[in-house]
């Protein structure tokens, strides 16, 4: 049971002459909800696309199931089970929400998602499928982008950011659809600004900051404050009585 | 460490600013010296070869110009031969009228550089693909205005008046000179241009066209300048080629044709730096030379030639020569020196680890700044 | 009355045009490339069409059937050598090694056959000969039979990118490469398809020209090419009804300028492409960049 599907070994990533990941390693079990947190420029995303496969590595590897992917081609990558849900949703403009479904259906795996479960999970889609996705609004566009990962079935999905550029409220519903795609046997690698929100979904969560990695274990494990200082950077023990200025709540906290 | 807090670090180095590698005296002599001895080759050659040479000076100075053009101001013109025919023909309209065509050739030069100004504003808001479509449309019209006037030959083209008075021998002579002339003053402006605020300017836009905007550089004037430069010394080329032809013949002076030799002159010796399209040319003629007899044969290795280098050796013949011997005949980059280091290539651009820099980051701030960065070190454009 | 049969023969020249033209359209919008040996590409097809025609005597209105797969393949083989080489490198590369092919293709041909023009010609098919209306229109029947094929081509091409899968893709592929692989899309194989259709056209359009006109090794580039170009910038990018419009306007600016003075034919419609890139740069139905 605790065979990794996806592992990340020492990974060095170079953007030009700027090192954006430095010997980073990751280990996401099936059925996880792996979360990676930091800054901006932290390298999360660098992380989540050299994954992808849209970056190569200089140096370290990226395993999946078991076997050596670092040198396959993203879009071999995409029908074998691992696909991203871009940073900034990345639709296709001048194509129809049912058109993106299509495309994300081209090379779909076998499994349970499909374009009609889709549309059973996101209600409004349906009647929308006509529409050209760059005259919806940017949560109904996250929601798209999301359906046109499922319908690829994958094993693992990647998803880079929801929450940006996005009202609260809109996260918040976006991820509260995680529990039903969890359900259907995913396991899921996410990036996140938003630290409060991949805490209340993650079981598993590792901090970045420039490219190292600086906190990495359960929510239920570490205190608000060890976030917050792996997060900035800081000096991780702070006073007694000092203020937070990170304000919301670990599952270990909400449960005291 | 992360880029800004080694920057930090080297700026209390000791850093040396020089334009290039060795003392370009040298260089420059060695200049001198080539010009000399290509002025004597009348005297010591054959016709047959001062033929040639004048061939060679044309596609030279035409492709110093197209190399400006695309190498550094990122236009890549397939429609210069609307100015190959222009000159051609300022030539011709200034012959007819009585002046001699040798006194004739600066002008027509200037005018085509005046002419090259409202060229220019029909294609100056244009893009890659579309920039060069609209060059060779504008070269095709420019060629098929010019045929509706019988005056000047209309579509058959006419011979060029003023030469019949010469002694062939010494036409041939003048000719060749002012053929060298030409070339000589097409590169000498070019290096020139490159070397002052203009070429700092064109290596700004290459790098960063958005930045060098807002960094106030004035990038459509930069342009239009290359152009009209382009456009300038391009006519000159056509006078040349009218001169040593003795005549004018629309379908050939404005043939597309030029615009494939310049280019693949300069693709293949390499684009972006001044010596590339010296050895271009070279190639070119070699080329030439021996598969004339073979007739489109010449092009067809050529262009060949010019594809799978574009592909494969992107910096052509004179970006191999570069890579291996660090040389530049005409500097117009910069080189960092390290005040401890006699000929280590520095700049953005680093090779070491954080290693490497420990020894120079202890030097501390005592020492004060001695130099700055001045952009990319050695490289006239990558 | 002659004016009547000089838009109308431009309007069927348009036709002519527009399958010149969809080719190229299709490969600049889908991947950014300016193929400038597009038109040299058509007289290729022509010739190849010409060396079947003779080794195997069949009919020229069936000689696509032949040519067209040929030239598809061609295509296809060449976009996923050379210019997705030059695509790799950058966009200046892309134009230089067009560019280079077009020379080359039109100097072999010189080299390897000859200088002279040939034609298709129109065989013992009907559509030989013309119809009148009234006195001074004189439709030929091979003028209206390109023009039928130039709409049924273009109303396939619309067909095939609206509703079908490798439609869907390309049409993806063409607004977000990157997306596109993240869907598992291998993007160089869609760009292969994109330009096998592309040639596919050419290779109809270089055939259609072979029996309208004569060709030579320069025709490519001497009138195809910048006619192609004249009527993809004139109806614009984007659409591909754009390209039928800007054919027929191209046409039709010729055939007055000939009215004119016959020499005027190719100025004119050189003029309203410079006219067009200088004053509305998308073209007419092109949205503004």
């Amino acid at each position: 049971m605790s065979e990794p599907l996806l592992e990340v070994r020492e990974l060095t990533v170079h953007h030009g002459q700027l090192r954006a990941l430095d010997q980073v390693s990751l280990r996401v079990l099936p059925g996880e909800v792996y979360a990676i947190i930091g800054a901006n420029g932290a390298g999360k995303s660098t992380l989540l696309r050299t994954i992808a496969g849209l970056h190569q590595p200089t140096s370290g590897s990226v395993w999946y199931d078991g076997k050596d992917v670092t040198r396959v081609r993203t879009e071999r990558r995409a029908t074998q089970g691992i696909v991203m849900v871009p940073e900034g949703r990345r639709l296709f403009g001048s194509l129809s929400v049912q058109e993106n479904l299509q495309v994300g259906a081209s090379y779909a795996r076998p499994g349970p998602w499909n374009i009609e479960r889709v549309y059973e999970t996101f209600e409004w889609m349906k009647d929308r499928r006509s529409q050209l996705t760059a005259q919806l609004s940017g949560g109904e566009q996250q929601a798209v982008a999301i359906g046109r990962a499922l319908v690829a079935n994958p094993r693992v999905l990647l998803l880079d950011e929801l929450s940006l550029g996005l009202a609260p409220v809109v996260v918040q519903r976006i991820y509260a659809m995680l529990p039903q795609i969890l359900a259907s046997g995913l396991t899921v690698l996410l990036v996140e600004q938003d630290v409060s929100q991949a805490l209340r979904v993650a079981s598993h969560l590792q901090c970045l900051l420039e490219g190292h990695t600086t906190l990495e274990g359960k929510p239920a494990d570490v205190t608000p404050q060890q976030v917050e200082a792996a997060y900035f950077g800081l000096e991780s023990s702070a006073p007694e009585g000092s203020t937070s200025l990170w304000s919301g709540s670990t599952p270990s906290s909400r449960a005291s | 460490m992360t880029l800004t807090t080694e920057n930090a670090a080297r700026s209390g180095e000791n850093i040396r600013v020089t334009r290039s590698r060795r003392n370009v005296a040298w260089t420059g002599l060695g200049a001198l010296v080539v010009v000399v001895v290509l002025a004597l080759f009348p005297y010591i050659v054959y016709s047959g070869t001062t033929t040639i040479m004048v061939q060679a000076f044309i596609v030279l100075t035409l492709a110093s110009m197209w190399n400006l053009l695309a190498g550094y101001a990122g236009l890549v013109s397939v429609g210069q031969q609307a100015f190959v025919g222009l000159g051609a023909y300022f030539v011709l309209i200034l012959a007819i009228n009585g002046t001699s065509p040798f006194a004739a050739l600066p002008v027509a030069a200037v005018a085509c550089g005046v002419a090259a100004v409202p060229l220019w504003w029909l294609v100056a808001r244009l893009r890659s693909g579309y920039f060069a479509i609209g060059t060779w449309v504008l070269a095709a019209t420019v060629m098929l205005i010019i045929e509706r006037f019988s005056s000047i030959g209309g579509g058959t083209g006419m011979p060029l008046p003023g030469l019949s008075g010469y002694d062939p021998a010494l036409l041939t002579a003048y000719t060749y000179w002012i053929a060298l002339a030409v070339t000589v003053v097409a590169l000498g402006t070019m290096y020139l241009v490159l070397r002052g605020r203009l070429g700092l300017v064109l290596t700004a836009i290459r790098d960063d066209e958005t930045a060098a905007r807002s960094s106030g550089a004035r990038v459509g004037l930069a342009r239009m300048g290359v152009f009209v430069i382009a456009g300038i010394f391009c006519g000159a080329a056509g006078a040349v080629q009218a001169i040593s032809q003795l005549g004018v013949q629309p379908d050939s002076i404005f043939s597309v044709q030029w615009t494939a030799e310049m280019a693949f002159a300069v693709i293949i010796g390499g684009i972006g730096t001044i010596e590339g399209p010296i050895l271009g040319t070279i190639v070119y003629i070699v080329l030439q030379q021996t598969l004339s007899s073979y007739n489109a044969w010449y092009l067809i290795v050529l262009g060949l030639v010019a594809i799978a280098v574009a592909l494969y050796a992107r910096r052509g013949l004179w970006g191999l020569i570069d890579d291996h011997l660090h040389v530049r005949l005409f500097p117009v980059g910069y080189w960092l020196w390290d005040a401890d280091s006699s000929g280590r290539r520095r700049g953005l651009g680093r090779r070491g680890g954080p290693g490497r820099r420990g020894g120079l980051g202890g030097q501390g701030p005592g020492l004060g700044r001695r130099g700055r960065s001045l952009g990319r070190p050695g490289r006239g454009g990558q | 009355m002659v004016w009547v049969n000089a838009i109308i023969q431009g309007i069927l020249t348009g036709g002519l045009y527009a399958l010149f033209a969809c080719g190229l359209s299709l490969m600049f919008g889908v991947m950014k490339v300016v193929n400038l040996a597009h038109g040299d590409l058509a007289i290729v097809g022509a010739y190849i069409a010409l060396g079947v025609i003779t080794i195997t005597h069949i009919p020229v209105l069936w000689s696509f059937v032949i040519v067209v797969p040929i030239m598809a393949v061609l295509g296809y083989a060449l976009q996923r050598t050379v210019i997705q080489a030059a695509l790799d490198r950058s966009v200046l590369t892309t134009l230089l090694v067009t560019f280079g092919l077009s020379v080359v293709i039109e100097n072999a041909l010189l080299q390897f056959i000859n200088a002279n023009s040939h034609a298709l010609g129109v065989g013992n098919s009907i559509i030989t000969g013309s119809f009148s209306i009234g006195s001074q229109i004189q439709i030929a029947y091979l003028l209206v039979l390109i023009f039928a094929v130039a709409v049924v081509v273009l109303l396939g091409l619309q067909y095939f990118l609206s509703a079908s899968r490798y439609g869907r893709m390309i049409r993806a592929v063409a607004d977000d490469r990157e997306a596109a692989q993240l869907s598992g899309v291998d993007y160089r194989h869609v760009f292969g398809i994109a330009a096998a259709i592309a040639f596919g056209t050419v290779a109809l359009s270089g055939i259609a020209y072979g029996m309208y006109s004569q060709f030579a090794p320069t025709t490519g580039t001497d009138t195809i090419l910048l006619f192609a170009f004249a009527a993809v910038v004139i109806g614009g990018l984007g659409s591909l009804w754009g390209t039928l419009l800007g054919g027929v306007i191209l046409g039709v600016a010729q055939q007055i300028g000939a009215q004119i003075n016959i020499s005027y034919e190719v100025l004119a419609g050189y003029i309203v492409l410079l006219a067009v890139l200088v004053l509305r740069p998308q073209g007419l139905t092109g949205r503004r960049a």
